[in-house]
């Protein structure tokens, strides 16, 4: 490591996670009822706050297209909606997405570093992210070394993701720590504290790929590394739960979860996003449901 | 002891309680009370209609003998329960030789409507003579999901009448019982249940049609109304709820005691006809010498 990077030596004792009191609070997240008035701006800041996704094998430019026109027209059928705060694709799509959504104001989010096992050459993983900037990337998605973490290598995850937050410089690195991967909450909670210090500007559950993903309990330590570490540096640190959000009902308890314990600061795209597929729609077909009052269809909503 | 039954909702092959947590008695010719009885809530029917709209895709796909098989299991089910109807049917105030004869007719129409299931589509499709170079066909597909208000007046009589043509013919169903006579729908929701057919495709609530019906009418993923001996204004106004995805209102005033209240109209009714132009390259290659 260079001198001026941070240091792993820095990161401080991460504590034990109780696990059946993280159950227990989140669980008291769950029984808050949000209508009305409420609900309706919940369900916009939702949408506001999606990374649309799609990270497919099967993906093809008119894919990625039609994910950016999506990005800025949710439901023209009603005005007034917001557009999400991103989409998220394949570094080989970036300058797709770049071209399709020219100059408007949603980021374009790639992953990188042979996404999603980053089971890659440390090379290949810089040239991965450089190639994902160079085309136009706005945010890179990191993802750790699962298996050098669980086997206890943890200062090469650390110095891993500091490269990688130096080659993105002035970009916003997220990085994935693929919880469902990580087996206990003790483990969640070490490779956040460990992804902060390293320079991480968002920390994200999951890739998607793997089951468990983004599930309030995972969300939770993660959200409370993140206050530990802004109540010990006064520096803010983003949050994306990412894979298994589907439902509008999820995604308000997210919401009421982060403002519980972050606060109302958080509560912006611009420090919490929703890294889903299907979730703008199941928003979208809830906020219609409150504008007229019958419960929609997704037949009448766009697919993609 | 007496224990007494717990009479819970029917949605996606589960028995649970009313998300709303009420509940209504039921009360004997006599007025003696004889169970409590789920009044179900507008946010019943939304998961009802999605577990219906769940279970639609491969329902509608599934070969149509393999769907008469489990209509005809239906029947073979409610033949082992009888008496437990005829029991149900007359504790609500009917006499032993009408609840009998209610039963009998039920498990009939069932019989009959399992015997249609690989019969309509040959019956309802054409191949259509056309000025151009096309095969021409039409054929019937299923509507959807469909919104039943069982008739009001009997027990089980209305709901095998409704229900049946309607799963028949591929379709998936949410139910809402009669008001006053309940019993024998939630018990007739656990011979669905021991009887092969798929969880969702018949959902079955009990409660007031007056609360439920216009949610069920004015939601966008209900693709018919079925109602049968219910007043003009009920009438017109699940009509005029129904207006904002053109689904389809069927009424029906039949007595369902009669026998000739049953048929193929009864399933043509929930089918929606489609037809394909299908390019050849001479109007000769569809004769028989094709």
């Amino acid at each position: 490591m260079k001198a001026q990077g941070p240091l792993f030596s820095q990161i401080p004792q991460s504590p034990t996670i109780d696990k059946v009191g993280v159950e227990e609070r989140v669980a008291r997240f769950q029984t808050r009822s949000i209508k009305g008035p409420s609900k309706m701006q919940g369900l916009s800041k939702v949408l506001s706050m999606i990374d649309l996704t799609t990270l497919e094998g099967k993906d093809t430019p008119n894919k990625v297209r039609q994910m950016c026109y999506k990005a800025q027209h949710l439901h023209d059928f009603h005005e007034g909606l917001p557009t999400v705060a991103a989409v998220c694709v394949y570094p080989s799509m970036v300058s797709v997405a770049r071209e399709a959504l020219k100059d408007s104001l949603i980021k374009i989010a790639s992953v990188s570093t042979a996404f999603p096992s980053g089971q890659a050459p440390f090379e290949v993983k810089k040239m991965d992210t450089q190639f994902a900037i160079d085309s136009g990337a706005d945010e890179i998605d990191m993802v750790i070394s699962r298996g050098k973490f669980l086997e206890g290598n943890h200062s090469f995850v650390f110095d891993e993701i500091a490269a990688i937050k130096e080659i993105c410089g002035a970009k916003r690195l997220k990085v994935i720590l693929e919880t469902g991967e990580l087996a206990t909450l003790d483990q969640v909670r070490r490779a956040s504290d460990i992804a902060i210090h390293a320079g991480a500007d968002f920390i994200k559950t999951s890739t998607g790929k793997i089951q468990p993903a983004a599930t309030m309990q995972v969300t939770y330590t993660m959200l409370m590394a993140i206050r530990d570490h802004f109540d010990r540096t006064g520096k803010m640190v983003g949050m994306k739960p990412a894979g298994g959000i589907s439902t509008s009902k999820l995604a308000l308890h997210n919401l009421v979860m982060v403002n519980e314990i972050l606060g109302e600061a958080w509560l912006s795209n611009e420090w919490f996003r929703f890294g889903a597929s299907s979730l703008a729609n199941d928003v979208l077909m809830q906020y219609m449901k409150q504008v007229t009052g019958k419960y929609q269809s997704a037949d009448y909503f766009t697919i993609d | 002891m007496n224990v007494l039954k717990t009479y819970k909702i029917y949605i996606g092959g589960q028995f649970p309680r009313t998300e709303s947590g009420r509940s209504y008695l039921v009360k004997d010719a006599n007025g003696n009370p004889i169970a409590n009885v789920c009044q179900s809530s507008k946010k019943d029917i939304r998961n009802a209609v999605q577990a219906a709209r769940k279970a639609f895709g491969s329902w509608s796909e599934r070969s149509a003998f393999n769907r008469g098989q489990i209509l005809y299991r239906i029947a073979e089910m409610l033949e082992g329960r009888k008496m437990q109807f005829i029991e149900e049917l007359t504790q609500q105030g009917q006499s032993l030789e009408s609840a009998t004869n209610e039963i009998e007719i039920c498990i009939d129409r069932i019989v009959y409507y399992a015997g249609w299931c690989d019969k309509y589509q040959q019956i309802l499709s054409s191949v259509n003579p056309v000025n151009s170079s096309h095969f021409n066909f039409s054929m019937a597909e299923s509507t959807g999901v469909v919104g039943i208000l069982a008739e009001q007046n009997t027990g089980l009589l209305g709901i095998i009448s409704q229900l049946l043509p309607v799963i028949a013919g591929g379709n998936t169903a949410v139910l809402i019982a009669s008001e006053q006579l309940p019993l024998c729908a939630i018990t007739f929701a656990e011979v669905l249940e021991t009887s092969d057919v798929p969880a969702g495709v018949v959902n079955i609530l009990t409660g007031s049609p007056e609360e439920m019906l216009p949610t069920l009418a004015e939601h966008m993923d209900v693709n018919a109304i079925f109602l049968s001996n219910v007043d003009k204004e009920m009438e017109k106004s699940t009509q005029l709820s129904a207006v904002d995805n053109l689904k389809r209102v069927i009424v029906k005033n039949d007595d369902w005691t009669q026998e000739n209240a049953q048929g193929i109209n009864y399933i043509s009714s929930f089918q929606e006809i489609k037809t394909t132009w299908h390019p050849i390259e001479q109007i000769g290659g569809a004769t028989n010498s094709y």
